[in-house]
């Protein structure tokens, strides 16, 4: 059985937080996406999930997303999303959740 | 020190010696074993309570160790006439011999003792039992899993010629099989074949024989060496003790011709103007020993001539006076004519009649029904365009977290080669993962003991995966697009977008519930838009 592996890295930017997703995102990673949210928090401006080196996103990972993003909605946060595959960009599209972060082409182009 | 008694089955009976307090007077014995037949089994049995130690003469191995090991007393405890366990006691602590009040105390305890462990016993054995019939139940799903897969989705349309097939499996699936393989040129292979044995085992074998088959068919044009070929390459890969019967015919489209060869197969009936023949050619069956010779016989079918292949299934049904149904109830069924001329219908209506519509079927009962219905030559004998499906793999998986991942790693090993297009392969791959996710925690509620069945097929057309658990009859809900609004808004959970998300993956999703299993199957045209 492959290891469910995840991490989240947290840096500071001139424009906000930059949040390094690593690994599975499932269910399994919500509380390790939600740490990594309220870290990003603590600096002002955009947070960005950096899926560069993330392997699989699920429908539980979905769900987890749709949860931070439920967080930032409340604090008025701006999220976005880079390092996305063509897949996963597909998927994030079908369902939506790129209506609500802002999906860039690479890092740079972001915070 | 209470020591339990593992129900006997056959010989030996282990005997567990377990510490009872933590006093520093009392002593741990080792467990000692009554070995069935030992003297002091007989003694326990008939002593009708505690037993002293010092007053027993008998030569038993067990009462010599008991000794050893200061133990004075024994207070068997007998249920239902078996000796289930015992109590040894060492000196009391008061070094005062026991008391005939003592004996009668423990007596008493025994009394009361021994039926709570012949229950206890019992409900281990029915647990046993039941997860033993849990095991069977789960392989005969898989065995008729490959076997359903591997038959033909679509039967051959051709013009002039009708094509009908039947199969109905056994509760313990059997290893019947048939197929239509499209030769080209207005040539049609047809094969009929029976595995022995039953199960897993039977499905596997069948699998190969037909993937063989195959293969053969499209390498020779000659029924006897399609046999002789298949046979050579099954010697070596069959297990011990089976074998496989098989028919094999080509026909002619065009002109009728018919060309077959049998490997110990039941002979095919032809109904003609003049009445039924049987169509007779001598072979051994596939898989027994190699380099056998297969007759090959020729007969040209006449318009409104009807060719029946039938399974064992059929002729070997019992009725309740335990009367076999046989060749000769068939070959009259096969002769008479019916008003619509549907002879599936007509046979196993025939049959059902025979052996009670109530009846447990007793094998799997395959028919395969070719007529010509009109003349063929010089029409353009077209074969269907329908291409056939051939199964890339087949695995399980135990319902644990995770192995939704595994399942995507089998299927794309088999379907990267396929060259699809990147996008819709990646696609696949994710409908895979979540619709075996689904099944591992929706239909069988991870519970690791019950198996995610995944079957990969292709077709030039399609690429298809079925994933099957054992869900039972619940209802797989239709996916819905998800309100993303109102989960961001907290109105809803953040989760439910598996369904959703498979619906969006894949051209097709197939939902099909039959005998506790639950098959969803997604379907991903090979061609077209990415």
């Amino acid at each position: 059985m492959p290891q469910d592996g995840f991490e989240a890295k947290v840096t500071s930017t001139e424009k906000g937080s930059v949040v390094e997703l690593s690994g599975v995102v499932n269910r399994a990673a919500k509380d390790g996406m939600e740490e990594a949210y309220r870290r990003a928090s603590e600096t002002p401006g955009e947070i960005l999930l950096d899926f560069a080196s993330v392997e699989y996103i699920n429908s539980t990972g979905i769900a987890v997303i749709v949860g931070i993003l439920a967080m930032a909605r409340a604090e008025n946060r701006k999220v976005g999303a880079v390092g996305l595959t063509d897949h996963y960009r597909e998927v994030f599209q079908i369902t939506r959740l790129s209506d609500f972060m802002h999906i860039y082409e690479d890092a740079s182009s972001g915070t | 020190m209470v020591s339990l008694r593992k129900r006997r089955k056959t010989d030996d009976a282990a005997v567990e010696a377990q510490k009872s307090d933590a006093d520093s007077k009392t002593q741990l014995i080792d467990s000692i074993s009554i070995p069935t037949g030992d003297p002091l089994e007989t003694v326990l049995l008939t002593a009708g309570g505690p037993v002293e130690v010092t007053g027993l003469d008998i030569d038993s191995d067990t009462l010599a160790q008991a000794r050893d090991s200061g133990v004075e007393l024994i207070v068997p405890l007998i249920g239902q006439g078996e000796l289930l366990g015992a109590l040894y006691l060492g000196a009391r602590l008061s070094d005062q011999p026991y008391s005939t009040d003592d004996r009668r105390l423990l007596g008493s305890l025994a009394s009361q003792v021994a039926p709570a462990m012949k229950v206890a016993q019992l409900v281990q054995e029915q647990q046993a039992e039941a997860k033993e019939r849990e095991r069977i139940q789960q392989e005969l799903q898989v065995a008729a899993l490959i076997q359903q897969t591997l038959l033909p989705k679509e039967l051959p349309n051709i013009s002039g010629w009708h094509v009908d097939a039947f199969y109905r499996p056994a509760r313990a699936v059997g290893g019947d099989f048939y197929d239509f393989i499209d030769l080209g040129e207005g040539k049609l292979g047809v094969v009929i074949g029976d595995v022995t044995d039953k199960g897993v085992p039977a499905a596997l074998v069948m699998a190969t024989c037909r993937s063989m088959l195959r293969g053969a068919a499209l390498r020779h044009d000659s029924p006897s060496a399609v046999l002789d070929d298949v046979n050579n390459n099954l010697v070596p890969e069959i297990p011990p003790a089976m074998f496989v019967t098989c028919l094999y015919a080509i026909i002619d489209t065009e002109k009728g011709d018919l060309v077959f060869a049998n490997a110990g197969h039941n002979l095919p009936y032809v109904r003609t103007a003049d009445g039924v023949l049987e169509l007779r050619a001598t072979g051994m069956p596939l898989g027994l020993m190699p380099d056998m010779e297969y007759e090959e016989r020729t007969y040209q079918l006449h318009d409104g001539e009807v060719m029946v292949l039938t399974s064992d299934g059929i002729t070997e049904a019992h009725n309740v006076d335990g009367e076999m149904y046989g060749f000769g109830r068939l070959m009259g069924r096969v002769a008479k004519k019916t008003t619509d001329d549907d002879m599936v219908a007509a046979l196993v209506g025939d049959l059902e009649k025979w052996t009670g519509s109530d009846a447990e079927q007793e094998d799997d009962i395959t028919l395969v029904v070719v007529r010509r219905t009109a003349s063929a030559e010089g029409a353009a004998a077209t074969l269907s365009k329908s291409a056939p499906e051939q199964v890339l793999t087949s695995f399980t998986l135990a319902s644990e977290e995770g192995n939704e991942r595994v399942a995507i790693a089998k299927v794309s090993e088999v379907v990267g080669p396929l060259g699809l297009d990147p996008a819709k392969f990646e696609r696949l791959k994710t409908a895979v993962g979540e619709t075996v996710m689904n099944a591992i925690e929706h239909g069988n509620e991870n519970n690791a003991e019950f198996e995610v069945g995944v079957v990969v097929a292709a077709t030039e057309v399609t690429v298809s995966v079925k994933v099957t658990d054992q869900g039972g009859d619940k209802e797989i809900p239709e996916a819905e697009q998800p309100d993303i609004e109102a989960k961001l808004a907290g109105e809803q959970t953040p989760r439910g977008w598996g369904l959703f998300l498979i619906g969006q993956m894949v051209d097709e999703v197939r939902r099909e519930s039959e005998n506790g299993t639950q098959t969803v199957e997604l379907v991903m045209n090979r061609e077209g838009d990415s």
